[in-house]
């Protein structure tokens, strides 16, 4: 028998029995459906998370001040010593390493910003020209903090896009002097609109030259420093020597702790693979219980079409023959059931996608091959036991009875 | 050439053995018509089912043309089946989601012939059965005398040597019978083997060579030579 024979043979059964096929589809389009709508819930979370550690740009190495042990104390805590701060010159020493390209250092704080009368409570971010690279933020209006010795601060400031619109409505805000606490800023640049990224809205920030926050909150200490490395091969180096650097400047004392946006990115990625394969997988169940039934279908037809069976061996089918159409029309069920699935599946997601547009959600090319995939398996491999038992059919009886 | 040897096929039912062929030699040449008739359970469909390859013997040999087939595995007897035989039943089984042509040209389908070889091969059997008006009907929509001639149409798609018909009248009134039987006889005439097997003694009687058969054995073996004779 020819394949296309074989096609056309189980075409004619499974269009023929219409309420049965239509039974099956169901039953494996729930299942392809599930799995291609669970892992793109899983894959939109793990793409969302992952977009924001990207957002906070990449090669990104960030140091922290006192050092967080996994177990144990501080061993400052022990003879009374607090960590050390991390200071403006710390920064700079980081020039020194060949894998850095940019250092920015940064004070977090809250102020009041005052225009006319005019009150807000910001908060205030201290740093310098290098951050707006650093942490690939775009402007909206004006320029950015000046570049220059950052020892020595104009007395300038850049706001977030809501601080603009809440402080300024419709005026220009551009060279407006804002009041924070006790000093007087000139507004030289108004940041693009970048929404929320691990809890810091920068819409509603405004920023200073790092010495001027440093004199706004009486405080030489960072709250962190940001570094991009050269390359994304150079941030392990990048990371090896800030903690070299900041331990010779620290007395031989290690008191920092280095982050890389790597680890994390690659610890967050684990988790949320592992969590999004794990539903994958129990979603994947029901394709198992779509499997039993089209072996329950099987068996029922083999039993219904026995005089069929004894017939197609009486004309010369040999129990291969017999055995692969009911294959064919398995794996043509099965087949079907998986468009069906794919396309609920993609009728999901964007569904989903309209409920939640700021999240990615996209469905993982390996549900997309595996749930088919699957489904296909599934049914073949709950065929072999009808098939062999219409295989075993003995012809003489399945023709004799009526 | 169909030649059976101490043929034996026992049934075990409920327990109990069942002797539905005792001892069978018998041999048919290429070209014979041949009727077997015998009460009910006398194992006359049980030998047509051996000689058609569907039944295996419990004891014996039976060789189709020159060749052994008594040890033969399931495929190959699919094959041999497949080539050599044309089965026709009394309740026609033909495939009822399948059209007339459909029907008729299983066999060729199952033999793995190209459609380009298949479809004259149909249109002419379509035509000699009378059933181009019905190629595209399925079962349902044919009266019982067309499905047998389908039935028959497929039977012969293969071109056998031997067509094997199991009470093919059974089921149809005397007038459709009656043609049933005419056109089986064509075969016969048209140089083929034609074993048929019924209770109806004027059908047995139409056949050249008429075997009957009672408690597995068979008993008597009736030839008219003459009219044999002019068949060939």
């Amino acid at each position: 028998m020819r394949p296309t024979d074989h096609l056309g043979f189980a075409w004619q059964v499974v269009s023929g029995s219409r309420g049965r096929t239509a039974l099956i589809l169901l039953a494996m389009g729930i299942g392809v459906a599930a799995v291609v709508l669970v892992s793109t819930l899983g894959e939109g979370a793990r793409r969302y998370v992952l977009d924001q550690f990207g957002s906070l740009g990449t090669n990104l190495v960030i140091v922290l001040p006192g050092r967080s042990e996994t177990a144990g104390v501080n061993p400052g805590f022990i003879i009374g010593k607090t960590p050390r701060d991390l200071t403006l010159d710390d920064a700079l020493a980081l020039g020194r390493s060949h894998a850095v390209k940019l250092i920015a250092p940064l004070i977090v704080g809250t102020g009041d910003v005052r225009w006319g009368a005019k009150l807000r409570e910001s908060p205030i971010l201290g740093s310098t020209a290098e951050l707006l690279p650093v942490r690939h933020m775009g402007l909206a209006q004006g320029v950015f903090l000046p570049p220059g010795d950052p020892h020595h601060a104009q007395p300038v400031c850049v706001i977030g896009a809501t601080v603009r619109e809440e402080i300024f409505g419709a005026q220009p805000a551009l060279g407006e002097w804002l009041r924070i606490g006790d000093r007087r800023f000139r507004v030289i640049g108004v940041m693009a609109r970048q929404g929320v990224s691990f809890g810091v809205n920068t819409d509603e920030v405004v920023m200073v030259p790092l010495v001027a926050a440093q004199a706004l909150f009486n405080t030489e200490s960072l709250f962190r420093i940001l570094i991009e490395a050269k390359s994304r091969d150079q941030v392990v180096a990048a990371k090896e020597d800030a903690i070299e650097i900041l331990r010779e400047r620290h007395e031989g004392e290690r008191d920092v702790t280095v982050i890389t946006q790597d680890a994390v990115l690659a610890t967050f990625d684990r988790i949320l693979r592992a969590l999004t394969l794990a539903v994958g997988g129990i979603a994947a169940i029901s394709l198992a219980v779509a499997g039993i039934l089209i072996m329950n279908v099987m068996l029922i037809a083999v039993t219904q079409r026995r005089r069929e069976i004894g017939l197609l061996k009486a004309l010369g089918a040999t129990g291969g023959q017999i055995r692969l159409s009911f294959f064919t029309e398995a794996v043509l069920l099965a087949l079907g059931g998986a468009a069906l699935g794919l396309a609920v599946g993609k009728l999901g997601q964007l569904f989903i996608g309209q409920l939640y547009p700021q999240i990615p959600f996209a469905a993982p090319w390996w549900a997309l091959v595996a749930a088919p995939l699957t489904a296909v398996v599934t049914a073949a491999l709950f065929t072999v036991a009808p098939a062999a038992r219409a295989a075993r059919l003995d012809p003489v009886a399945a023709l004799s009875r009526r | 050439m169909i030649r059976l040897t101490g043929i034996e096929r026992v049934f075990v039912v409920g327990g109990e053995e069942v002797h539905a062929l005792r001892a069978v030699d018998l041999e048919i040449r290429q070209g014979e018509y041949l009727s077997i008739m015998g009460p009910s359970g006398s194992g006359k469909s049980t030998l047509l089912n051996v000689v058609g390859l569907l039944d295996r013997p419990n004891a014996g040999t039976y060789a189709l043309d020159d060749r052994d087939v008594t040890g033969l595995g399931e495929d190959e007897l699919a094959r041999v089946r497949r080539e050599k035989i044309g089965f026709v039943f009394q309740f026609f089984h033909l495939v009822p989601r399948l059209t007339a042509a459909q029907n008729i040209a299983l066999p060729m389908v199952l033999a793995g012939i190209a459609p380009g070889e298949r479809a004259p091969r149909l249109e002419l059997l379509l035509r000699e059965y009378g059933l181009e008006d019905r190629a595209h009907h399925r079962p349902d929509q044919l009266s019982g005398g067309q499905c047998q001639r389908v039935a028959i149409a497929r039977a012969m798609s293969m071109r056998p040597s031997v067509i094997l018909a199991d009470e093919p009248t059974g089921n149809l009134d005397r007038h459709t019978g009656q043609e049933v039987m005419a056109v089986l006889e064509r075969l016969h005439e048209a140089g083929g083997t034609l074993v048929v097997v019924t209770h109806d003694g004027e059908l047995g009687a139409r056949a050249h060579r008429r075997l009957r058969m009672v408690d597995g054995k068979i008993v008597g073996d009736e030839h008219l030579r003459g009219e044999h004779a002019a068949a060939r």
